[in-house]
């Protein structure tokens, strides 16, 4: 634990500053290594997919981005600024809640059980954060998350509680919810997993769009070979919490060099 | 001697002795709701003296006799220089035994809100406080209204321990009446089911209003 943080720079510089930056980012649960040592850059814009064996820490690697998990070891940037420590007198220490909260504005995050408010409708679940975090007003606010929930395909659904939506309508709510916040940073765990198959594609589809249309930085955790081929700028392959390969879609899927990933790949290619 | 006549002679200080146990149970009520929301949350602080306060109070309100700690109050406190009317003592003790009780409930609300919820608020960057006050509260309190139910039923039986310390609710005037009538079936059977139609027809539909009202507020219905 006694880290020597002058390794690491007080904020990162230059032209071409990675929007997100892990920097020998470890993290372990008792004796466990989840995540050894990841170095690993996601540029403004770019569309990162990230596969892998379960328990291979991909999941990890969301939600210590999210802070919904603290680093033993290392130190997260988000567009260029340290998120998982914080400067003081000179030197970087571990973030205050403080620190944390401001961060995250620009960090939206969206979950494989989608995780709606299941007391609010779909446009007060978009609406509560821009009203009660960043103080919108309620018209503002609402405006807003209906223009998103408009995008998502979802006009006529805006005064339903998540429970009478299906599993594909739930999780465009989410989408649309963590929008609302503005976002620059968007994380999408597994977003698909829970969904009937014959949903997943209006899902996708939303994702879809985002790439096209939104400058968007995106991590995609996904079971979808196909989806991951196709939208990825970068995909990254995980094993034993270390980045065994990564690559263009087409490098990784169509000629990976690694024996691990090659036998990933066609177990899953088998399974269909 | 009819009944009907007996109810004649009686019935007014059976009326008087319900609206006292009705005033004991709806400020004993408060009480305990007031207490269980504090200890609840104080167990669940992350700050161990708060947690162990908490902790402290629960175990030994939970773990002793309701009767012993009314004698306290009425009787032990003053001894300390602390004087209280026995009215006041009478639902003090039951508020204070029942909140105890509450407080378990609530915090089992609070976990029983998926961890999930927790997560997305996070992520949606909502303070510690708007996480618990707008998205876990709400939920919690649907989920623990039905063991609620339960609790202020036993709160109302409680309530006629009062009686010990001649605090003149529903027991007391029975007792009383019995004691110059010797009519004792008449005397604890009309008790008896006053506080029965209090509990069944009166908490159970209030607390049956109060779910359905809240599922709907909550988009269950």
């Amino acid at each position: 634990m006694s880290e020597d943080m002058s390794a690491y720079p007080l904020r990162l510089e230059g032209d071409d500053v990675p929007m997100v930056r892990f920097m020998n980012v470890t993290k372990s649960y008792g004796a466990l290594v989840v995540l050894d040592s990841l170095d690993l850059d996601v540029a403004a814009g770019e569309m990162v997919s990230v596969i892998g064996p379960s328990g291979s820490g991909k999941t990890t690697v969301l939600r210590m981005l999210m802070t919904l998990e603290t680093i033993n070891g290392g130190v997260i940037y988000v567009d260029g600024q340290p998120l998982t420590h914080m400067e003081k007198n000179g030197v970087l220490v571990p973030a205050s809640e403080k620190h944390l909260r401001k961060m995250r504005a620009d960090i939206g995050m969206c979950f494989q059980h989608f995780n709606l408010f299941p007391h609010m409708t779909a446009v007060e679940n978009c609406m509560e954060a821009p009203v009660h975090v960043l103080g919108l007003s309620k018209k503002e606010a609402r405006e807003r998350s209906l223009e998103l929930l408009q995008m998502v395909g979802l006009e006529d659904k805006v005064d339903q509680h998540p429970s009478r939506l299906s599993g594909g309508q739930q999780q465009r709510v989410a989408i649309a919810r963590a929008l609302a916040m503005r976002p620059k940073v968007m994380l999408f765990d597994e977003v698909t997993s829970a969904l009937d198959p014959e949903v997943i594609g209006e899902v996708t589809n939303v994702i879809r769009e985002l790439v096209d249309k939104h400058n968007l930085t995106m991590l995609m955790v996904t079971h979808q070979m196909g989806f991951a081929k196709e939208i990825s700028d970068r995909v990254c392959f995980f094993f034993g919490g270390k980045i065994e390969e990564q690559g263009s879609p087409d490098e990784l899927f169509g000629n990976p060099q690694k024996e691990r990933t090659q036998q990933f790949l066609s177990a899953v290619m088998e399974a269909g | 001697m009819s009944y009907f006549e007996y109810l004649a002679e009686f019935g007014p200080r059976f009326v008087d002795g319900t609206i006292i146990t009705a005033l004991q149970t709806v400020l004993a009520a408060v009480l305990a709701i007031f207490i269980a929301f504090v200890a609840g949350l104080m167990r669940m602080s992350p700050n161990p003296l708060i947690r162990g306060i908490a902790t402290v109070y629960i175990e030994i309100f939970r773990g002793t006799s309701l009767l012993v700690q009314l004698y306290w109050i009425f009787f032990v406190l003053p001894l300390f220089g602390i004087t209280l009317e026995k009215f006041t003592a009478g639902f003090v003790a039951v508020g204070m035994n029942l909140g105890a009780y509450g407080a378990e409930l609530v915090r089992g609300g609070i976990l029983s809100v998926p961890r999930g919820q927790w997560e997305a608020a996070l992520a949606l960057n909502m303070s510690p406080t708007k996480r618990m006050i707008r998205i876990i509260f709400p939920q919690a309190l649907l989920n623990m209204l039905p063991p609620w139910g339960n609790l202020l039923i036993e709160l109302l039986k409680g309530t006629a321990l009062v009686s010990l310390i001649s605090v003149s609710d529903l027991m007391f005037e029975a007792k009383q009446i019995n004691s110059t009538t010797f009519l004792s079936i008449q005397a604890f059977g009309t008790a008896l089911v006053i506080y029965y139609v209090m509990a069944r027809f009166a908490i159970t539909p209030f607390m049956r209003w109060l779910e359905r009202f809240m599922s709907r507020k909550l988009g269950r219905a």
